[in-house]
């Protein structure tokens, strides 16, 4: 019951509505599992956008002129704006909102903010479903910005149509540029704070790794984001990338991989607590004890879990 | 160290024109502290406070005032957190109010007041009284 009136809120837009089925997905409530299950046939329409770089580029302020750029271009815009958890309270500081003031009261645009809970990838667990909620919503684009990255937090580019990848100057030389991680998630790079001295520098060292690695790089733009400045051309260079993608058939070949692999992680979360629950306390302590007094090794645990659980479930049923 | 605070959404922001940043900041942390996930969006009209309680699902609108401005802003967002169908919003006010204005504006609907001098601890646990009872 609960289920269907939010379901029905969602579709008739009603902010109230998907903001407490975010709620209820975070909290890995049944509702929200059955709600996000009618509600999925509805997505797949939304464009998304991930926002990442290092803390303080200006991803939150570059976010900001985004959604404005959006809104003036008449597209319903919404944000997911992830900050971390503290590891030992739980709690969390949400601040990303600050930098998009503007659009507290804009109907067109829909703002969460969610911390990551423990998640190690720059988003929450939540997250993908949070975006799929705002897309049935019936938002035309969904940015998802991710916590400060270091080089290798990389769920975006599991969620993202089109990765923005924002640095700041002077963050280091062209051998930061060229290493492995993030950097090979950005789609459209941004120099924010173009203001700065060594912006151009800057450019130029991302624009020369990029060209290492071969293929099409992606555009390297300098921006201004608390300006507004170089906002339309990283809007345009993000609407090319997912058109020649949507061209070229790749953009519904990503979202099909991205679909099934999320699809497996959940596998994995369920056949581990199905695997735990079928072997019952006795067994699981008794494998306890040969992991502590070292007669089998984890790997192997592992193995005698598994085929021992999936033994008694073919037993029992 | 499970308690009602624990894993609950909590806007907090400056009333109106109050460019006063440290209370509320204070309290911000301390919320996190005790386990809530806190949006803390600086100033805000009380138009912008009612739209963001209700885009993120808050529990609790923590507002603070150190300007005077509380008789004409504390009233205006409950006005307007009504319109937007959050009235079961928790509203609690932190800051410079007199006794006589902090009785008109729990008549009013605010569910706490704390003045100057208020412990840390005493408003974490008034406020997880508070969100325990809704």
């Amino acid at each position: 019951m609960i289920a269907d009136s939010l379901v029905a809120g969602v579709r008739a837009g009603l902010p109230a509505a998907a903001a407490r089925l975010i709620s209820l997905v975070e909290h890995g409530s049944p509702v929200a599992a059955d709600a996000l299950s009618t509600l999925f046939p509805l997505t797949g329409r939304a464009r998304i956008v991930g926002v990442t770089g290092p803390p303080g580029a200006g991803k939150s302020t570059l976010v900001d002129a985004l959604v404005r750029c959006y809104r003036q271009r008449r597209e319903r815009v919404g944000v997911i704006a992830v900050d971390p958890s503290s590891p030992f309270t739980g709690g969390a500081l949400l601040g990303d909102r600050i930098r998009m003031r503007a659009h507290a009261e804009d109907p067109g645009v829909f703002i969460r903010s969610m911390a990551t809970r423990g998640e190690l990838g720059g988003l929450s667990a939540a997250a993908a479903s949070a975006v799929r909620v705002l897309d049935a919503f019936g938002l035309d684009v969904v940015i998802v910005e991710t916590v400060g990255v270091g080089q290798s937090e990389l769920a975006v580019a599991d969620l993202a149509d089109c990765v923005v990848l924002v640095c700041a100057p002077g963050t280091g030389d062209g051998v930061q540029a060229v290493k492995a991680g993030v950097m090979e998630i950005g789609d459209v790079f941004v120099v924010n704070k173009s203001d700065h001295p060594d912006a151009g520098r800057t450019r130029l060292d991302i624009a020369r790794a990029l060209e290492l690695r071969g293929g099409t790089p992606g555009p390297v733009l300098l921006v201004r984001a608390d300006q507004g400045e170089g906002v339309e051309v990283v809007v345009g260079a993000v609407q090319e990338h997912i058109e020649r993608a949507r061209q070229s058939g790749a953009l519904a070949h990503d979202r099909e991989t991205r679909l099934e692999r999320e699809s497996l992680s959940l596998i994995a979360r369920l056949a581990r607590r199905e695997v735990v629950d079928r072997l019952g306390d006795t067994t699981v302590e008794a494998l306890r004890r040969d992991l502590a007094e070292r007669r089998l090794d984890p790997a192997r645990v592992a193995a005698v879990a598994v085929t021992t659980a999936f033994a008694q479930g073919g037993a029992q049923g | 160290m499970v308690s009602n605070l624990t894993g609950r959404k909590a806007i907090v922001a400056k009333l109106g024109m109050d460019a006063h940043w440290r209370g509320a900041i204070v309290v911000a942390n301390a919320l996190k502290e005790a386990g809530m996930e806190v949006v803390y969006i600086g100033h805000g009209t009380p138009g912008e406070i009612a739209a963001t309680a209700v885009q993120e699902d808050a529990v609790l609108v923590g507002l603070s005032t150190l300007s005077g401005n509380h008789l004409a802003e504390c009233p205006a967002v409950l006005e307007r957190l009504k319109e937007a169908g959050a009235e079961g919003v928790i509203v609690a006010l932190g800051g410079t109010v007199p006794p006589a204005d902090a009785e008109v504006l729990l008549k009013e609907g605010v569910d706490a007041v704390f003045g100057p001098g208020t412990p840390l601890a005493e408003i974490v646990s008034v406020l997880d009284r508070l969100i325990g009872e809704q």
